[in-house]
């Protein structure tokens, strides 16, 4: 059963499903809180999640060069984070601010405009072309594979693939702490629910904003961090690849639901790697050109059939 | 030495961007005084209310809180300032719990705030076994309650009470009535706005009428509620 059934499900299907959702779901969450607070969809998330995994990249290879020290992208992400949060902070100081009391669109277009900025900024410094982020082949663990084995049920992770699981499993930990436990997350959650209410509850919004872009800046880089340890390389257009997953992964959660989100970003992630298994007879059930169609048709009929998400999110 | 006006409004115009609502309104609160606001729907009751929050466009006119001028303060500021505000509608987070309502009605607030939660579910008694509950899960009344507790966390020095039984069952808006009453002998001086205006006039010291944008009669909540006019309009009497 595990020979002709299990192993290839369990190891290439289901955990490869598994890691894209984690990375679909630390994206969207910022895609949701922006939404929910700030109140328009950000196109730029996907190209901050790019840049991140640039910085990242070019921290590990400062530390190299400079000092002989490799760094674990995981560590070399911690200042990419820093400039990512700058950034969008940046960003909204001076290209979000001035639209706050305009309709919503016209900020939803200088989110659009910020993308190609971000990405043209991109390409002009760090070159067009592919990088290598982490070179060499991805050997699974050798512990769990033994261990697996023993018991004939041999599950091959690579250790990349542990740490983006279990690093999204921490961050999702430290997010519920802040969102229940912190002033500052429930006033979060308060702004998403009522910002009128909020301000003459004397919150200061612009506070609550400002939390916003380090939430979602931090998440966005970890999920660049993790895509491109996932993938092993960068490349410029990785992040706008991305956004319509995260979108369909935050109308599927429900908007202003950041563990909707998180739901939505796992299910869209194993959706799309499961849609490829070869359900019926031996070819795949989709051909893995049509992937990328699989959020796109989640979305749409969840738009349609239940607009306000799993988890009764936000209608606009 | 006499004591500062809680609340003096002079000559207020005031109106969404460049429509003018308010046309010269006049009110004031003494310290200690409940003072009432009636009128028929539209006529700028909670317009009123948001200029002293500083939520929309003043044109002329002063607003001053214990003598000192607030025309223009951001909302944030007027909470600050000690100005406790329950809006008609969408007056509690619904996602978040009665609890954590309070909190977030505290945000001003540094010091105390356990002790004046506990305070609350001393006044809203029905409060207490809901605290974990989401506020968007209770009934009405018990909302009403909620937005209450929640406006009088922060160190009132007035509340401001816009239509706080509107909609809610005859049991209840005896409780709120009850309630305001309580709050205002506690110390703190009262704005109430309200469409049921009997018994607003009841508990109120003083009560002005609005219409369409101006002041129409004032006098005590007992003068109104004998003046004919006022009860031809506003309290259902025939003659
Ligand atoms: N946000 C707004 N924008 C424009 N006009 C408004 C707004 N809110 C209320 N008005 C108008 O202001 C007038 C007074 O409204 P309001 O103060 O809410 O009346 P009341 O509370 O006495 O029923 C009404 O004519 C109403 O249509
Ligand atoms: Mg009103």
């Amino acid at each position: 059963m595990w020979e002709t059934f299990g192993f290839e499900f369990v190891n290439f299907y289901l955990i490869p499903g598994l890691v894209l959702g984690c990375i679909y779901a630390l994206g969207a969450i910022g895609i949701t809180l922006t939404f929910s607070i700030l109140r328009f969809a950000n196109f730029a998330h996907g190209e901050v999640m790019m840049i991140g995994g640039y910085f990242t990249w070019t921290a590990m290879v400062l530390s190299n060069d400079l000092f002989g020290i490799p760094l674990h992208p995981i560590i070399a992400a911690i200042p990419a984070v820093m400039l990512a949060i700058a950034l969008f902070i940046l960003v909204d100081r001076y290209f979000y601010k001035p639209f706050r009391s305009a309709p919503a669109i016209r900020v939803v277009m200088a989110s659009f405009g910020m993308m190609l900025v971000i990405r043209s900024f991109v390409q002009a410094v760090w070159g067009p072309n592919q990088l290598t982020f982490v070179p060499g082949i991805a050997k699974p663990n050798e512990l769990v594979k033994n261990l697996t084995a023993s018991v004939d049920m041999m599950i091959l992770v690579p250790n990349k693939h542990f740490w983006i699981i279990a690093g999204t499993i921490v961050i999702m930990l430290a997010l519920s702490w802040l969102l229940t436990k912190t002033k500052i997350g429930k006033g979060m959650r308060a702004v998403s629910d009522s910002p009128e209410l909020a301000k003459v509850s004397g919150i200061d919004v612009e506070v609550i904003v400002k939390a916003t872009w380090c939430v979602g800046g931090f998440c966005a880089v970890a999920a660049g961090v993790f895509l491109a340890m996932d993938l092993q390389m960068l490349e410029t257009t990785m992040g706008f690849r991305m956004l319509l997953p995260m979108f369909a992964a935050a109308i599927l959660g429900g908007i202003g639901r950041p563990f909707g989100a998180v739901v939505g970003g796992l299910v869209i992630g194993l959706a799309e790697e499961l849609s490829v298994y070869p359900w019926l007879g031996d070819g795949s059930l989709i051909s893995p050109g049509y992937k990328t169609g699989v959020a796109f048709t989640i979305m749409v009929i969840m738009l349609v059939v239940r607009p306000s998400g799993l988890f009764k999110g936000r209608l606009f | 030495m006499s004591k500062l006006t809680a609340l003096e409004i002079t000559n207020l115009h005031a109106g969404y961007g460049e429509t003018e609502i308010l046309k010269g309104i006049n009110i004031s609160v003494e310290p200690s005084q409940t003072v009432a606001i009636i009128g028929p729907n539209g006529a700028g009751k909670s317009t009123v209310i948001k200029s002293v929050l500083g939520l929309l466009n003043v044109i002329s006119g002063s607003i001053s809180m214990n003598g000192v001028d607030i025309v223009g303060i951001a909302p944030d500021k007027a909470v600050r300032q000690g100005i406790s505000y329950v809006p008609q509608t969408h007056n509690v987070f619904p996602n978040l719990s009665v609890t954590e309502n309070l909190e977030m009605g505290a945000w001003t607030r540094k010091y105390g705030i356990a002790e004046r939660i506990d305070e609350m579910f001393d006044l809203f008694p029905d409060l207490k076994t809901k605290r974990n509950k989401i506020a968007g899960s209770l009934s009405g009344g018990q909302r009403q309650m909620v937005a209450m507790a929640k406006a009088l966390m922060v160190e009132a020095k007035i509340m401001l009470l816009d239509e706080p039984t509107a909609g809610l069952s005859p049991k209840f808006q005896a409780q709120i009535f009850k309630t305001v009453k309580k709050i205002n002998e506690n110390g703190i001086p009262i704005l109430l706005v309200e469409q049921n205006a009997k018994q607003a006039l009841e508990i109120a010291d003083k009560g002005y009428v609005l219409v369409d944008g101006a002041n129409k009669v004032e006098g005590t909540g007992q003068d109104l509620i004998n003046d004919r006019n006022v009860a031809r309009m506003f309290l259902g009497s025939k003659d």
